[in-house]
C-alpha cells in the first residue's frame, strides 16, 4: 500500500524513455512496456525520489487548476497500481 | 495496418551446458560456426531499435556461452534498447556479472530447473549446475540487478511450487514466471514425461491465486497455465507478427521461436535482407497476421480479438495444419485429438525416460 507521505521512485531496471518511432513517452520495466498518456506523463514526470505523493498531487493540482483531494486520490491509485507491479518503489516519508 | 514490433528475442547461440528436456530451441540446433558475429548482432540491434523495438531479450541456448556477451550488451544499450538477459547462470562469473553491470544490463531472468540440487541437476542434465546457479544468484543480488526467476514447471516439479515461490523471495527476485511447459520442440518429444496431472494443476492454480494476494507489492507472479488443461488457447505471441520477433543464432528471423516447425513457411535472414523489410513484407510474417485467414469458427467467435485463434505451431504439431483453430480450444473439432494425448500422457504406467536436448 502506498500513502500520501511516501516518496516514490523508479527502482533500478525501470525507466522512462521517449519512443522516437511512436512519438510517445514509455515506461520500461522487466517484461513490461507502458505507453504513457498525458496523466501518466504528468505523474511520472514528478517522480524524482524527492517529492512525496502529497507534493506531487499538490503540484499537479496547481498546474491543472483542480481540487487537490481529487488529484491525490488519482495519483495514489495510479502509483499504487505501479507499486503492485513493482515498477515503482517508495521510501517512507 | 501493421504496427512496429515492441520486443525482440535474440537467440545468440544454441550452445548450452545444460540439456533440459523441455528446451524451447528447435530439435535441429545451429552450431557455433553459423552464429552471427558481434558486429552482425550489433547491426541487428540498431535496426530493431530504429524500427520501434523497445525491449531486447538476449537468450539462447546459454547466452553466456558467447565470449562477446559484454560487447553485445553494450551495443544493445547504445541502440537504446531495454536489455534483458535470459540465462541459466552457468558461465557467469562474478567478474562477468560486474562487467555486465557496467555495460548497462537492465534486467536478468534466471531459469530455475528445480529447488534442490537433486531435481535441478536431473532436469538440466548437468551435475553441479544447481550449486553454480545459486552462487551466481548471490552475486546477482549483491550487485543489485533486478531479477526475475523463470521457473519452468511440469510433472516432476509442480508439487514444489510453494518452495519455488519461497526461493524467489529468498533470492530477492522482484518477479517470478511460473511457466508450465509448453509443448513445442524438445518438450513435445518429452510430452508424456512432463505432462502434469489434473490434481497437480488444480493445486498449483490454488497456490498461485493465494500467493498473488499474499505477496502483492513484494513479488510479481506471472502464471502460464498448462495449455492442455485450458479451455481456450493462449494469444500466442499476442498475435502472429503483431508485437514480437525472434532472431535465431544464424540470423533467421521468425515470428515465434517454434515457427520453423511449419514446413511450408520460408524464413528470411537478416544477413541478406533488412529487418524492417522482413517484418513488414516477408511471406512468413504475413502468413498468419491479423484474423482474416482464420477458419470461420474463429472469425465468428467473440474471443477472436483475445486469442487470435491460438498458436499456429500447436495446430501444426497436433493437427498437421498450421491454419486450423488451436486444438486447445473447446470449440475446436481438434480438441478430441488433444484430449486423447492427455489421457495417454497421464497414464502413470507409461512414463518414458527423458530425451535430453543435445546438438
Ligand atoms: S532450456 Fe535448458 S537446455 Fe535449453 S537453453 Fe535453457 S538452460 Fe539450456
Ligand atoms: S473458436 Fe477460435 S477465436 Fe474462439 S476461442 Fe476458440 S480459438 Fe479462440
Amino acid at each position: 500500500m502506498i500513502k500520501a507521505s511516501d516518496i516514490p521512485f523508479l527502482p533500478r531496471g525501470v525507466r522512462c524513455q521517449f519512443d522516437r518511432v511512436r512519438g510517445v513517452e514509455v515506461l520500461l520495466g522487466p517484461e513490461r512496456v507502458l505507453m504513457l498518456d498525458d496523466i501518466g506523463k504528468a505523474v511520472l514526470g514528478r517522480v524524482d525520489g524527492q517529492a512525496s505523493v502529497d507534493m506531487i498531487a499538490e503540484g499537479l493540482a496547481k498546474d491543472y487548476d483542480a481540487p487537490k483531494a481529487m488529484i491525490l486520490e488519482d495519483v495514489l491509485a495510479y502509483l499504487g497500481d505501479l507499486f503492485d507491479k513493482r515498477l515503482v518503489e517508495c521510501a517512507h516519508g | 495496418m501493421v504496427n512496429p514490433p515492441i520486443a525482440m528475442l535474440a537467440e545468440l547461440t544454441h550452445r548450452c551446458p545444460l540439456a533440459c528436456p523441455y528446451c524451447s530451441n528447435p530439435t535441429e540446433l545451429i552450431g557455433k560456426d553459423a552464429e552471427l558475429t558481434t558486429d552482425q548482432w550489433a547491426d541487428v540491434f540498431r535496426q530493431a531499435a530504429d524500427m520501434g523495438v523497445l525491449q531486447l531479450h538476449l537468450s539462447g541456448g546459454e547466452p553466456a556461452a558467447r565470449t562477446d556477451l559484454i560487447d553485445l550488451v553494450i551495443a544493445a544499450r547504445e541502440a537504446g534498447l531495454y536489455t534483458n538477459l535470459i540465462t541459466s547462470g552457468i558461465g557467469l562469473t562474478p567478474k562477468r556479472l560486474e562487467a555486465l553491470d557496467a555495460a548497462g544490463l537492465d534486467h536478468i531472468q534466471l531459469s530455475l530447473q528445480g529447488v534442490t540440487a537433486q531435481i535441478a541437476d536431473r532436469i538440466g542434465g548437468y551435475k553441479g549446475g544447481y550449486d553454480r546457479k545459486m552462487h551466481v544468484a548471490e552475486h546477482i543480488a549483491r550487485i543489485g540487478f533486478p531479477l526475475t526467476l523463470n521457473a519452468v514447471m511440469h510433472r516432476e516439479n509442480l508439487d514444489d511450487l510453494e518452495a519455488t515461490l519461497d526461493m524467489a523471495l529468498r533470492l530477492g527476485a522482484r518477479r517470478i514466471e511460473v511457466a508450465c511447459v509448453q509443448f513445442q520442440g524438445w518438450a513435445l518429444e518429452n510430452r508424456a514425461a512432463l505432462q502434469p496431472s489434473l490434481e497437480q494443476v488444480n493445486a498449483a492454480k490454488g497456490t498461485v491465486a493465494e500467493a498473488i494476494e499474499r505477496l502483492r507489492g513484494q513479488l510479481v507472479i506471472d502464471f502460464v497455465p498448462p495449455d492442455y488443461y485450458s479451455d481456450f488457447p493462449k494469444a500466442c505471441m499476442n498475435g502472429w507478427g503483431s508485437t514480437g520477433l525472434n532472431v535465431t543464432p544464424d540470423g533467421t528471423v521468425l515470428p515465434c521461436h517454434a515457427a520453423e516447425t511449419i514446413p511450408h513457411l520460408e524464413f528470411a535472414n537478416v544477413t541478406r535482407q533488412p529487418l524492417k523489410e522482413i517484418w513488414y513484407g516477408s511471406d512468413a510474417f504475413n502468413a498468419y497476421r491479423g484474423t482474416d485467414w482464420l477458419p470461420d469458427l474463429c472469425q465468428s467467435c467473440e474471443r477472436v480479438e483475445i486469442d487470435f485463434g491460438g498458436c499456429r505451431c500447436q495446430a501444426m504439431a497436433v493437427l498437421g495444419d498450421a491454419s486450423a483453430t488451436d486444438p486447445v480450444c473447446r470449440k475446436s473439432p481438434g480438441r478430441a485429438a488433444l484430449d486423447a494425448m492427455l489421457v495417454q500422457d497421464t497414464n502413470p504406467l507409461d512414463v518414458p525416460e527423458f530425451v535430453y536436448r543435445r546438438l
